[in-house]
């Protein structure tokens, strides 16, 4: 029994002349919510395939719960629940005929898949709707009815594909929740989202960018690395201020939100006071009032991505 | 004019995708070129070749030259020889000839008398056969050598025709059965051609490629309901026939259900092989319009295989529908059992178990 549930070296996966994934090297420990943070088309859903030995990668090697893939897949199947970008449930089936028809995939025998799918009815409040139509359902109970159908078999690994990207606020709050609950039983998660929000919770994370890692660690780690860095401009003409700022040297990159700029100030430059009063040096003659900020998550996205997330 | 321009936006777009879709792009093309060449060349209403036996009585050197002037008349092929009627007959049930000409015993008294010398025992079935032959009745023949000169007038028939099966010659009693190929060809490939192009299409497959389900189990659970839904479909189509066409069935319904599952098999087996190949719904389709077009032109369905060329006959072949449609007939109209038939029984079985293999190592349980 390994400590890692998944560990890859030098992963990587080309499709003709795109590389998708490119040299990733994972560790990720059990029992712990781990994330793919990415805009589109950073490669997460090919790692993710990759993982669950649906696609073969182009080098390296992956172990995930001690086995070999792609070598060991099958033998995978049985002990992970995987959850697709899209729905992949039977839209013409209801939800319980849904999880009855996964169950009996799995091997269940009927009493067993009867237990089962009442209980995950219950823990996912689907008891109320087990005879609609997957079709009918909104996009929150539809995400619950593919976690439940995900979780069936009591997998040790959920791979969760942008599980919430069709889900509303509260009910995406909702389902972490469950995931929660899913990590106190001694499974272990893998999702991946662009959404910082559901990256914040994770224990840990990976940022992915046009197939790299750019960056791996906990949340609260990754953001108290910028300390200092991050500083926030109030005052008029904030539109202005911004296109002059962007010229400064040591300035890696500035956006407005709301009323004022965020600054991301670069590595290996000033921060602080130091960077305060350097900014105040070179926007003199303006209105403003300049302090530091607290780093969030999208200021370490930024900061190792220089790019844009969705 | 902005109406015309958009118009044209929109023509302009479509055909645009039509060119990228390569496989609507080769029916465009493949349609009428291969109509055209099934029309014009393995089409042939003019029926030549029919394979016939000879049942020779009188062994008698007359018996050789009838035998010769029937064969060079181009209407039949004389394909085996036989001692008794019974053997001819059972020939004719098992589909080995379609008909079988008896010279009796007093051949030469008859020539002398002027009287018809011998008789054709015909499956009426196929009515385009059945009249073909019915032409031999009259033929004048020209007797030479071995038979005294002027001995032969024709002020009687050469021949008498019997037409077994069929007396009446309706073309509906060859059609119905036949038709039955024609919709399980039509509707067992294309259900299941596109089977699992859909759960592709709708995303179900990405699910279940990560589940410990095995690729033959897969494929067998899909094929497994459309079996009923064959027989349905046969059942209402030979119900209706006898029924309202008043088809009579002649054969055993063991032997009825032995060739149609088989059948059914081999077409769902062809479907899902679509069905690996195809990456959409649309395309999948399409393909089964290619099985489906020779299926219906060449299997002897709405013209005689016997009267095709050679290369058509081949290609005809290869389709299960055509060994279907031999069977069909042989085992509703002529009463022929399933054994007596075996080889266009194995050869449908085989189709399917190779069809079902190929499918199935076609299908990997991984996107790549």
């Amino acid at each position: 029994m390994t400590e890692l549930a998944i560990e890859t070296r030098g992963l990587s996966k080309q499709f003709g002349d795109l590389t998708a994934v490119s040299g990733l090297d994972l560790e990720i420990p059990r029992g712990e919510i781990y994330g793919f943070l990415g805009p589109n088309g950073s490669g997460k859903t090919t790692a993710i395939r990759m993982l669950c030995g649906l696609l073969t990668p182009s080098a390296g090697d992956i172990s995930v719960l001690g086995l070999e893939i792609p070598r060991d897949a099958e033998q995978l199947r049985r002990r992970i629940g995987y959850m697709t970008q899209k729905f992949s449930l039977y839209d013409d089936l209801s939800v319980s005929e849904n999880m009855h028809f996964m169950a009996r995939i799995y091997g269940m025998a009927r009493s067993a898949a009867r237990d089962r799918v009442s209980q995950l009815l219950d823990r996912y409040s689907l008891g109320s709707m087990r005879g609609r139509l997957a079709g009918a359902m909104s996009g929150g109970q539809r995400q619950r009815l593919a976690l439940a159908v995900a979780t069936l078999h009591q997998p040790d690994l959920l791979i969760l594909d942008e599980p919430t990207s069709a889900v509303d606020p509260e009910n995406r709050r909702d389902f972490w929740e469950k995931l929660f609950d899913l990590i106190d039983e001694g499974a272990t998660v893998l999702v991946s989202t662009h959404y910082m929000d559901e990256a914040e919770r994770c224990h840990q994370l990976a940022i992915l960018e046009t197939g790299h890692l750019r960056k791996h660690g906990a949340p609260q780690d990754l953001m108290e690395a910028l300390a200092g860095r991050v500083i926030e401009i109030e005052g008029a003409d904030l539109r202005q201020v911004k296109e002059r700022l962007l010229r400064i040297d040591g300035v890696q990159s500035a956006a407005q939100q709301g009323l004022h700029l965020r600054i991301l100030m670069a590595e290996n430059g000033h921060t602080g006071d130091a960077a305060i009063s350097r900014l105040h040096q070179e926007l003199a003659g303006e209105e403003l009032r300049i302090h530091v900020g607290k780093p969030s998550l999208e200021d370490v996205f930024v900061a190792c991505t220089r790019g844009e997330v969705r | 004019m902005s109406s015309l321009q958009r118009m044209s936006a929109v023509a302009t777009k479509e055909l645009r995708q039509l060119s990228r879709d390569r496989v609507t792009f080769s029916m465009v093309v493949m349609i009428p070129l291969i109509q055209l060449l099934l029309f014009g060349f393995a089409i042939n209403t003019m029926v030549r070749g029919i394979p016939v036996a000879v049942v020779d009585l009188s062994d008698s050197a007359a018996a050789r030259v009838i035998s010769e002037q029937v064969r060079v008349s181009q209407v039949v092929d004389i394909v085996a020889q036989y001692d008794t009627p019974a053997e001819a007959e059972a020939a004719i049930v098992a589909g080995k000839v379609r008909a079988a000409l008896v010279l009796p015993r007093d051949l030469p008294q008859r020539l002398a008398n002027g009287a018809t010398v011998g008789q054709w025992m015909v499956d009426g079935s196929d009515t385009m056969v059945g009249s073909a032959l019915l032409g031999l009745r009259t033929m004048p023949l020209k007797l030479e050598a071995g038979v005294p000169p002027g001995a032969y007038t024709q002020r009687v028939p050469s021949f008498e025709v019997a037409l077994f099966f069929n007396p009446e010659r309706r073309s509906e009693v060859n059609i119905v059965p036949g038709l039955t190929a024609i919709i399980l060809t039509m509707t067992m490939i294309l259900f299941t051609s596109v089977a699992l192009v859909r759960e592709r299409e709708r995303g179900n497959m990405e699910l279940l490629i990560t589940t410990p389900i095995r690729p033959l189990e897969l494929m067998l659970g899909k094929l497994l309901p459309y079996v009923f839904v064959g027989l349905i479909q046969i059942t209402i189509i030979l119900g209706l026939g006898r029924l309202v066409f008043n088809v009579p069935f002649q054969g055993a319904l063991f032997d009825l259900s032995v060739v149609t599952l088989a059948f059914i098999g081999a077409s769902l087996a062809l479907g899902l092989l679509i069905s690996t190949i195809a990456k959409t719904q649309m395309e999948a389709m399409q393909m089964t319009v290619f099985i489906l077009m020779p299926s219906i032109l060449l299997s002897g369905f709405m013209f005689p295989f016997d009267a095709m060329p050679r290369a058509a006959q081949h290609i005809a072949e290869l389709l299960p529908a055509t060994h279907f449609m031999r069977l069909i007939r042989g085992v509703y109209l002529r009463g022929a059992t399933a054994g007596q038939m075996w080889a266009e029984l194995l050869w449908l079985l085989a189709f399917a178990a190779i069809m079902l293999t190929i499918a199935t190592k076609r299908f990997h349980k991984s996107l790549d």
